[in-house]
This record gives structure tokens, sequence and C-alpha cells, in this order.
């Protein structure tokens, strides 16, 4: 970043920033559980199931903890989702299996589906108790291209089933956003590591990081060496503006930033500005509006070219970010960014009318959405800049498979790339097993 | 307000709620307290021979919970009173003389031989109590020893030990029963022919809580070592009105008042209890979970109900017992289908579950691809069990058919009543 003197750390006190960025959705005590588990109607087929992308047997999960068998609840969770203790954090529940939830019919308070699923499975990732076993061994190799929620899903079913695999990942550590995106307020403790390590506890999983798809291994060499391939290699582009001024010192991409702040030992220690426009109204631009209000920037405009029903950021993430004192502003897109050698400010186009904003920045941040990087990838089949898969995440090329956000129907939550990635494991063990 | 002044058996009591006895009865200053709290009446914790019991030092209670940890049954292996007679006795005294209008009755435990009976009544007697109430119940302990249930288990040893007690005593004598044996109709017949003023029912059940499930022993114990108890809570309540209202139609027992006891909670217990026969009502375990309190809600709650059904006391006790009967009087012709009210359905499909699984397989579960749980006539046979499980109020009810053809059977809907004892299936059935 150029210089700019409203740009500087230590805007707040390692102890305040530490109390901003603590627990979210603190864990539920086990009296608060049992209360929360008997609200739980048990309901047949139900909806909170359906509405559960990797369909874990959310009753059966909340039977276990009325009737303290934490550890069976745990594995009813975790054999459907692995990470479970990551999507019990993450999920937007609010839009999957509490919005299902039949108690929204009569009382409009669902169970805290979500609350109950981190009671349940962190005993687990603390004791680090092994809840799988693996099938005799296959002598099958599968190579799976990506560390994150996809490509570990895919890892651990293949390696239950049988299977040797090995992960190639780009980045130092494994996780993906889990480990690289996730607001940090909703993955304390450094869970994603921990997650990281119980699924690699299984065994028969090499990981070989700072791996990435195109400078240090190329498909083809992957095709030819192993019997099978998976492909988890997420949106690793960011989607540009396209409009002047874009170029700017103090131009980020939120993205980067989010990284930059999960890497971090210390957070008070990152740079902060003072005025900070964030464009864009999915996720990251709540994640990285928010983190900035909670490490001190003392104006945080999130502006979004349309209404709050577009967001695709939820609910409840809206309410999160206007809580946390971001200033949303809807139907407003950036014209031109201005500033000389670093940004000061942003001009916008309203809609509906002619007349202009202008808001002042001294950090901008990019979260327009992401896009694959396809490069040494062209040989797929794919729709719109992410790859075409099958029911079965199969690509259009025979002995590889892809799941999670870079495949047509990725939706950006982790509990949809968990499933991609378990279809897969499955797929490619039926395939290896008729081959 | 509804009248609540009580009148059992000539006792007199500003409402029909007894504390039944029990620890909560133990003590003047429990008593005291239960008291100011508006309680009518107390039957003190039962008396017996000196030198007392002795009762262990650990664990005297424990409990069926709900999973929010609500007392529904409490078990407990407490004896008689284990302070001495004369203790007790200068207390009741003191009691009595303090509360003039509260109901005090004396439950007393005696040894199986008639001398005892003639020395300690009448010392009893002189504290100024209102009445005895024989303690034929305690199946802990106690009965070990041949008092307790142990007596209330052989009508002839209740009809003796009451012939002994009414020539002792010259105040009204409830004669208190165990829910432990197969019907309570023959008790209650031999106190009644021992010269019983009245019954009183149930005391606890035989009960074994659970086990501890870490030294897989019982649980709770005494130095590693348990015993069965006695039952009681909002759990026992089907149990004790079975046996209350067995009593009140029983040509030979129907007419011998009835003090209900068993699980009452709330003023909506108190009204099954009355309904079913009894003239008052003792309570004990919903204030040993939630203290004496709680007779707001009964006084006021059964208060309201009288004034909105336009009853006195009088008129509810017994109300229900017509309704009453054996199985084989019930109407077989009569036909009930449960209908789902589609308004206030949450779709949680425990009602298709339940039918599907262990029924009759008459809820539906999809229609036209929809989640949609509707009763099929034609499967139905009325049985309640989806109004049983709904978690809505009033989701699901009963609905008559009285004409046309039952759609399960197709047999034309009769307005003749036909009991078993007249049914065709019947090889038995009367035939004129």
């Amino acid at each position: 970043m150029a210089a700019n003197n409203q740009i500087k750390s230590g805007r707040l006190s390692k102890a305040e920033v530490e109390e901003n960025f603590s627990d979210l959705h603190p864990p539920l005590t086990r009296s608060e559980a049992l209360i929360e588990a008997d609200r739980c109607y048990f309901c047949y087929d139900a909806p909170c199931v359906t509405a559960c992308p990797t369909g874990i047997d959310i009753p059966g999960f909340i039977q276990g903890i009325r009737s303290d068998n934490l550890r069976g609840s745990a594995h009813t969770i975790l054999r459907e989702n692995i990470m479970g203790g990551m999507c019990a954090r993450v999920c937007p529940t609010e839009i999957l299996c509490e919005e299902a939830c039949v108690r929204n019919s009569h009382e409009e308070k669902p169970v805290e589906i979500g609350l109950l699923q981190r009671h349940a499975t962190d005993p687990i990732f603390e004791s680090g108790e092994q809840l799988f076993e693996r099938a005799a061994a296959s002598g099958k190799k599968i190579a799976i291209v990506g560390g994150g929620p996809a490509g570990l899903s895919c890892a651990h079913r293949l390696a239950v089933l049988g299977h040797d695999i090995v992960v190639f990942n780009r980045d130092d550590k494994l996780g993906g956003l889990n480990e690289y995106g996730i607001a940090a307020y909703k993955a304390i403790d450094d869970f994603a590591q921990t997650e990281v390590d119980y699924i690699l506890s299984i065994g028969g999983i090499e990981v070989r990081n700072n791996s990435a798809l195109g400078s240090e291994v190329e498909l083809a060499e992957l095709v030819e060496n192993y019997d099978a391939v998976f492909l988890g290699v997420g949106l690793a582009n960011s989607n540009a503006l396209g409009i002047d001024g874009e170029d700017l010192d103090g131009v980020e991409n939120a993205i980067e930033y989010i990284a930059d702040l999960r890497q971090a030992d210390d957070m008070s220690t990152l740079p902060v500005g003072r005025n900070v426009i964030v464009i864009g109204g999915g996720m990251t631009a709540i994640d990285v509006a928010v983190q900035s209000k909670r490490l001190g920037a003392e104006q945080v405009n999130m502006v979004y070219r349309r209404g709050p029903e577009k967001m695709s950021a939820s609910v409840f993430e809206q309410a999160l970010a206007q809580t946390s004192g971001v200033n949303i502003h809807h139907w407003a897109s950036p014209a031109r960014i201005v500033g000389d050698g670093h940004v000061t400010g942003i001009e916008f186009k309203l809609e509906d009318n002619d007349e202009a904003m202008h808001l002042n920045a001294d950090v901008v941040f990019k979260a327009i959405g992401q896009k694959l990087d396809g490069s040494g990838l062209d040989a797929l089949a794919s729709e719109s800049g992410r790859f075409v898969v099958d029911a079965d995440q199969k690509t259009s090329v025979q002995g590889i498979w892809a799941g999670g956000d870079c495949v047509v129907g990725g939706d950006d939550l982790t509990v949809s790339a968990v499933q991609h990635g378990k279809i897969a494991a499955i797929s490619i063990d039926q395939y290896l097993r008729n081959s | 307000m509804a009248d609540l002044r009580s009148e059992f058996l000539g006792i007199s009591s500003p409402n029909p709620f007894w504390l039944a006895s029990a620890p909560p009865t133990d003590k003047a200053y429990n008593v005291n307290r239960a008291f100011e709290a508006g309680w009518g009446g107390v039957v003190w914790k039962t008396l017996g021979e000196d030198p007392s019991v002795v009762n262990v030092s650990g664990p005297r209670y424990s409990a069926l919970y709900s999973n929010e940890r609500r007392v529904i049954g409490l078990n407990n292996i407490e004896l008689i009173t284990d302070r001495p007679l004369q203790t007790n006795l200068d207390e009741i005294r003191q009691i009595k003389k303090d509360w003039p209008d509260r109901a005090v009755v004396a439950s007393v435990m005696l040894p199986m031989n008639e001398a005892s009976w003639a020395k300690y009544l009448p010392i009893i007697e002189d504290t100024g109590i209102d009445g005895f109430e024989l303690n034929f119940g305690c199946p802990h302990g106690m009965s070990e020893r041949g008092m307790g249930a142990a007596v209330g288990q052989v009508p002839e040893y209740i009809q003796m030990a009451t012939e002994w007690a009414k020539k002792a005593a010259s105040v009204p004598v409830i004669v208190k029963l165990t829910p432990n044996v197969a019907t309570a109709v023959p008790p209650a017949k031999a106190a009644l022919d021992g010269g019983a003023d009245a019954v009183s029912l149930i005391n606890t059940i035989n009960s074994i809580m659970r086990v501890n499930y870490d030294t897989l022993t019982m649980y709770p114990t005494t130095d590693g070592m348990g015993t069965h108890g006695g039952y009681c809570g909002e759990a026992v309540k089907p149990i004790a009105l079975n046996m209350v209202a067995e009593i009140a139609r029983n040509a030979e027992t129907r007419f011998i008042p009835i003090s209900g006891i068993g699980g009452i909670s709330d003023w909506r217990d108190a009204v099954d209890f009355l309904a079913l026969g009894a003239s008052n009502v003792q309570v004990c375990t919903a204030a040993m979970v939630y203290g004496f309190k709680i007779i707001d809600d009964l006084v006021d709650g059964l208060s309201t109900f009288l004034d909105s059904k336009q009853l006195s006391l009088d008129q509810l006790v017994g109300k229900a017992v017509p309704s009453v009967t054996d199985w084989q009087y019930l109407n077989l012709n009569y036909i009930e289908k449960a209908v789902i009210d589609q308004d206030s359905c949450i779709k949680c499909g425990r009602c298709h579950v339940v039918c599907e699984d262990t029924s009759h397989q008459a809820i539906t579960h999809t229609v036209n691809g929809e989640r949609h749980f509707e009763v099929m006539d034609d499967e139905c046979v009325g049985c309640n069990l989806c109004v049983s499980v709904c978690p809505v109020d009033n989701c699901i009810s009963m609905e008559r058919l009285t004409t046309g053809n039952d759609p399960r059977t197709g047999a034309a809907i009769s307005s003749e009543v036909l009991n078993w004892t007249e049914h065709s299936n019947n090889p038995m059935r009367k035939t004129d």
C-alpha cells in the first residue's frame, strides 16, 4: 500500500480486538443444550434434513444429545458431513435447516440446530477420538486438487472407503476458505486446523502443500499417475470492477485482506483504514466490512448495486453488519474510484436518480465475487466459468470429478462443497471397484 | 369466587387442599409455613411408637425428569417421623391452637396388636387433632416390619386394625390405602367393614428409579446398596384416579368418602380427583418440588373453574363417576374419526409416522407431491393416537360419524347402542 496516514495498525488495543473477535455464537452449556434439544419434535421425514445440503439426520443427532449419547450424536453428524464442526459455526442455518424447522410455523422460533450440532461435535474435536474405520485397502490411489472443504471431504470419504489419497494444495495450510476466508469470529481458536487434523487422522491421506495446479503439478500428469482425479480448486481469482481508478493504491480484493487477517498472529497489528468502502452484497462483503469495523475502522460503508432482498448475504448477516456499525447502501453502483496515487473516495451512480453519491475512502475492498482460475483445465467442459458436472460430480472427462465452488451449482457454502466431495468419493469408489 | 370451604367428615378447612402426610408435615416449622401460604389442612407426618425410627443420612429421594429437568416422578425411602412422639405431640397441640380454622389430622402407624392402638391413639387425640389417618400404605422400610403396605395389602388386617382404631378414637378415622394391590376395592371394603369414616388414596408405588450408568449399581444408593422406594408425583396420577374411581363406582364402596391423593400438581388435577369421587384432595410431591406457593394456583384455579361451570364444590364431587364403566358396556356402534386442522398443522409428521409404524396406516404423508397430513377415513379406527402425539394443542380432533356408512368397514352407521354383552362375536352374549 502507498503511504496514507489514514491507514494504520493499532486503532484498537490487542485486548479490544480480541474481545471484538470472540466467538460470534458462544457454545451452549449442557443444560442449555438439553433444553434446546427437547424442543425438537423428532419430525418424520424431517424438513430440516431435506434442507441440509449434506442430509444430516438432524432429529437423530438431537435425540443423541437428549439421551446423553454425544459420541453417537457426533457420529450421526460427521458420517454425513465430516466438516460438521465447521458447518455448525458457519452455515447460514437461517436459510437452511433452521428455516425448514416446523417450529417456525407456530412460534417463529426454530430449534437452534447449528448450536446443537456444535454441542454434539465439540467434544470429538477436543478429544480427537476416531469415529471412523478404514475399509480394507483397495490399492487404488486418487489425486485430489484443492485442500478446501470439497477436497478434504472427498479425501476423507475415499480414505474411509479404503483408498489412498494425495491432496495437492496450493496454500501453506489445508482448509481452503475455512482457513483463509471465514470471518475470524466464526471459527475461533484455530478450529479450521483442528478440523483438518481430525480429517487427516483417518490415515491414508498424503498432503502436498504449495502445489498449485498449472505450476507445480499438471492435470495430465495426475490423470496419468492416479486411478482417479478430483478437482476442488474453488474460485481463485477475484472479479474486477472494470472502472477508472481500480489500480489506485488502497483498492484491494476483500478475500486477500481476510486471508491476511485470518493468518495474523496479532490482529491489532493489521493495517486498518479510517474510512473503508466495501463493494458487494455477499458473505465476503459482510465479512470484510464487519471485521474492518471490529478492527477499529471509523466509517465502514458497504455499497451494493441492488436492494437488500437481492443480497446473497442472509438477513442475519445483514443485521450483523448493521449492529456492528456498518452502513449499508443499496441501489448504488461505483462509477469511478478517485484519488491521487492513493484512493480518496468513490463516486457512485444511484439507481433512479441522476445525482451521484460520493463517499470518502482510504481503503476500498472489492467483494463482487470470484471466478475460476481455469489455467491448465481447458479440456473440461464449463459453463459460465464453472465446470459442468453430473449428479455424481463427474466432469466431461472420464476419470475426473469436480466439486465445490468451481462447479456449476456451487453456491459458496462450505456445506455444499462437503456434499460434492462426499458424492464424488462415493462415485469414484464405485467406478474404481467396477473397473 | 366460588366458595371453597370444605367439610370432610365434619372436619372443616378453608379449602379442600390438605398437605399429605409426608416430609412437608413433619414439623411445626413446615406446617406453620404451609398454613401461612394458605393450605387448608395437613395430615401430620406419620407418628409411631417410641423409640422413634431412624432414617438413613444419605439420599432419601430421587427423581424422574423430563429433559428440561422438570420432575415428573419422585421416589422416596424416608420412613415415618424420626422425632420423639412427645415432640410431635407438643407441636401438634400448639399448631391446632394457633390455626383453629385449619384441618389437622394425625397419621399413625402402629404394630398389629390392639394394645398399642389403645395406648397411643388417646394420647395423640388429646392434642386436639381433627381426625386420624391410618397409614396402611407406605411400601418401603416400615412394610418390612409388618406395618404400612404390609397391612394395606391384606384386607383382613385392614379391617382388624381399623376396628382397633375406631374403638380407641373418638374423632373420625381415615384409612390410607396402598396402590400396591391388584384392585383397591377389597381394601376399601375392609376399611368400611372395620368402621372407617373414609379412605384416602393412593400412597406411593413400589419403585426403583434407575441404575447408575457409571457403577452399574441401582441409583441412588446408601453406601453402595439401595432399596426400593415409594413412587409419587404427576406420573402416578392416572393410577390413583383409576383406584379412586373404582371405589367411587363400586356398589359396595361407593358411599365411603374419599380423600384423593396422587400427583396433584395444579387445579386441573384436583378437578380430576374431585369429579371422579374424591371429596377433598391431598398434595405432597408438587409442594416438595416447588414449595408451598403452589396453593395459590390450586385455590384460584379451582375457584375460577367452579365459577365457569356454575358448580359448587359439593356438586363437582363425583360428577364424572357415572361416566366410568366396564369395557364390556362401551357402545361398539359408536364411530369417531380423527380430523387434522390444516391451518394449525405444522407438518411435523408425527401423526403420520406413529399411525404408519404402530397403528392403522390411516394418515397421509404426501398429497399431490406436497408434504400433507390428512386422515384417511377408510383406514382410521378412531384410536386417538394421533391426537395424543400431536405437539399442537387442538390441531387434531375426533369427530363422530352419525349418518351413512363407516368408510372403513362399509357398514351402515347405527344409532342403536350395541355393547359387547350383546355383540354377535361374543360367545357369552346375552340371548333373551
